[in-house]
């Protein structure tokens, strides 16, 4: 499945490192995401990894190093290039970001109106087409807040690939699914990267799912990059972060608590 | 002390670069704006919202005022044995002022609020990050529409609450208390002058509906994305609303109306 590494990559991170205000995120992080690759980020939570997807997306600038996209530099970009790069990306927001005002099919449709002169019946039936690959074209007459968490996800996967993007950037887009919408969606993601010729960079929590699904993953802790690998290295791996994420122990490097002094400070203030 | 001094001069910082946010704000939207005109229907959308929405309120209330400008005209007028002058008193209190001025307020709290809670919460809820990921300019799409929508339902709904005070003032004039009609009517077409009244109250209602529409959005735009950061966006709104409505209102009076 893993394509062979070949000419110029589609993403590459070199050096990158990003903060909010004085608190730093990410530092010195490096990766490369090729054509025809479905990439992994994972993480701890609170670790960087949607920070991570906005630099490459050009929501955010890097503080140091370079971010670049199909060869063109992100944090340099102006407004027209950054909007033309960006035509060809699609993005599925954490929670879904659908437009209220809109039902479903308004929302997939919107992209396709705004960036396409096609005509509204050509429209109709690519937003149907879309709709049924994220089984919910019976859903198109629907408003967001008629739908569940999972369903409202599946639209906004939709609509991120409803131009057919040659990059897609997906964060999380399995939280909130069943395993049958899982396991669905997880094809629709690799089916969709391979007719397109695309590359696709998923965060997700889901170890599993994903180590049978991608070509490549990344392993995102304390603002680095602490390990990376193909599925069948990340498997036979013994480094502690991965053992740790891939067999879901609470005990490892990667910390459960937002650092914090101990509990019993907190305890000893309460009593005194 | 010092203390005092520091926190009295970050607040004049604060407020000198939240205006330059907004200046700049402000010139973007008109850069977009041609975008969000070429596609009409966009923008006669947000008219129906900030105005269509808003016309009930603006009725009643011109009507309310009316039927008190009829009655406290009429009782400081007969005392001077003037109340055939009565139309004129109405007509030229509502077209220089109480027209454009209290339909602003209104204006202010009825559209100006939902627009700054509608921007917040799809600022909020990342719908203006999906739109620019989706390179559709936020400010294009959302913004300039219901700037413009403002802005062009902002002198219509004054018009309509300076005609309906109007009515009201004839209601209590001439219906109740029996102003003669002809005198109340005839009065008011000779002194009230087109040029002088009628289109100064309509720049000063067109330079309201910039203000309170610029507010709305810029709050909207620019609040803390939560839900307490949208509230307090809001009240935000309805109070600078209120208080450029009032300080420009007599900074063009001045200019305006001079007993000249
Ligand atoms: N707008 C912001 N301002 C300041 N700090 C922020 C902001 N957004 C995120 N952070 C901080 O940056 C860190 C990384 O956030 P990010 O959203 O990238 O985490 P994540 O890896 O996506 O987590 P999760 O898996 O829970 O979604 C967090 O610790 C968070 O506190
Ligand atoms: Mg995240």
């Amino acid at each position: 499945m893993a394509l062979i590494a070949s000419g110029n990559p589609l993403v590459s991170l070199k050096h990158v490192r990003f903060a909010y205000g004085a608190r730093e995120i990410l530092h010195d992080v490096d990766l490369t995401v090729h054509r025809g690759q479905v990439v992994a980020i994972m993480g701890g939570s609170g670790s960087g990894k949607t920070t991570l997807l906005r630099l490459i997306g050009g929501q955010l600038q890097a503080n140091a190093g370079t971010v670049e996209v199909d060869g063109q530099n992100m944090g340099r970009l102006p407004v027209a290039a950054l909007y033309a790069l960006r035509r060809r990306m699609g993005m599925l927001f954490q929670f879904g970001a659908l437009f209220t005002d809109m039902n479903v099919f308004d929302n997939v449709a919107f992209p396709l109106r705004e960036h396409t002169a096609l005509p509204a019946g050509t429209i109709r039936d690519l937003v149907l087409m879309k709709l049924h690959a994220v089984g919910l074209r019976g859903a198109a007459a629907l408003m967001p807040s008629e739908l569940s968490g999972g369903m409202a996800r599946r639209v906004a996967l939709a609509r991120a690939v409803a131009l057919d993007p040659m990059l897609m950037l997906y964060d999380e887009p399995f939280a909130g699914l069943d395993p049958i919408s899982l396991g669905t969606i997880g094809h629709l993601i690799r089916r969709l990267n391979d007719a397109l010729g695309a590359a696709s960079i998923m965060v997700t929590h889901d170890v599993q799912a994903s180590l049978d699904l991608v070509d490549y993953i990344y392993f995102v802790s304390e603002g680095g990059i602490v390990a990376h690998g193909a599925p069948a290295d990340i498997r036979a791996s013994n480094d502690p972060f991965v053992h740790q994420f891939v067999h879901a122990e609470a005990d490892g490097p990667v910390p459960f608590h937002y650092p914090a002094p101990p509990m019993a400070s907190l305890l000893d203030g309460a009593r005194a | 002390m010092s203390a005092l001094l520091r926190a009295i001069g970050a607040m004049t910082v604060n407020g000198i670069w939240r205006l330059g946010f907004m200046a700049r704000f402000f010139y973007a939207l008109l850069r977009y704006s041609g975008q969000s005109f070429r596609r009409l229907p966009l923008t006669i959308r947000e008219i129906y919202f900030s105005g269509t929405l808003s016309l009930l309120i603006i009725l009643v209330s011109g009507l309310f005022v009316g039927l008190v400008l009829g009655l406290q005209g009429y009782d400081i007028l007969q005392r001077f044995g003037s109340s055939d002058a009565l139309g004129i008193m109405v007509a030229l209190s509502l077209l220089r002022e109480l027209g454009p001025v209290v339909a602003g307020l209104l204006f202010a709290s009825r559209a100006g609020s939902a627009v700054t809670a509608e921007i917040g919460l799809m600022k909020t809820t990342e719908q203006l990050q999906a739109m620019d990921m989706m390179a559709v300019n936020p400010i294009a799409r959302v913004v300039a529409p219901r700037f413009w929508g403002g802005v062009i339902s902002m002198p219509l709904l004054a018009a309509m609450f300076s005609a309906m005070g109007i009515f009201g003032g004839w209601l209590i004039g001439v219906l109740a208390i029996g102003v003669d009609d002809g005198a109340f009517w005839s009065q008011m077409r000779a002194s009230v002058d087109f040029r002088y009244d009628i289109i100064n109250g309509v720049i000063k209602s067109f330079v309201f509906g910039v203000a309170v529409s610029l507010i709305a959005v810029f709050e909207g735009y620019d609040c803390q994305p939560t839900a307490e950061g949208v509230s307090r966006a809001i009240t935000r709104t309805v109070v600078s609303s209120a208080l450029a409505i009032l300080a420009l209102d007599f900074v063009l009076t001045s200019f305006m109306f001079r007993g000249l």
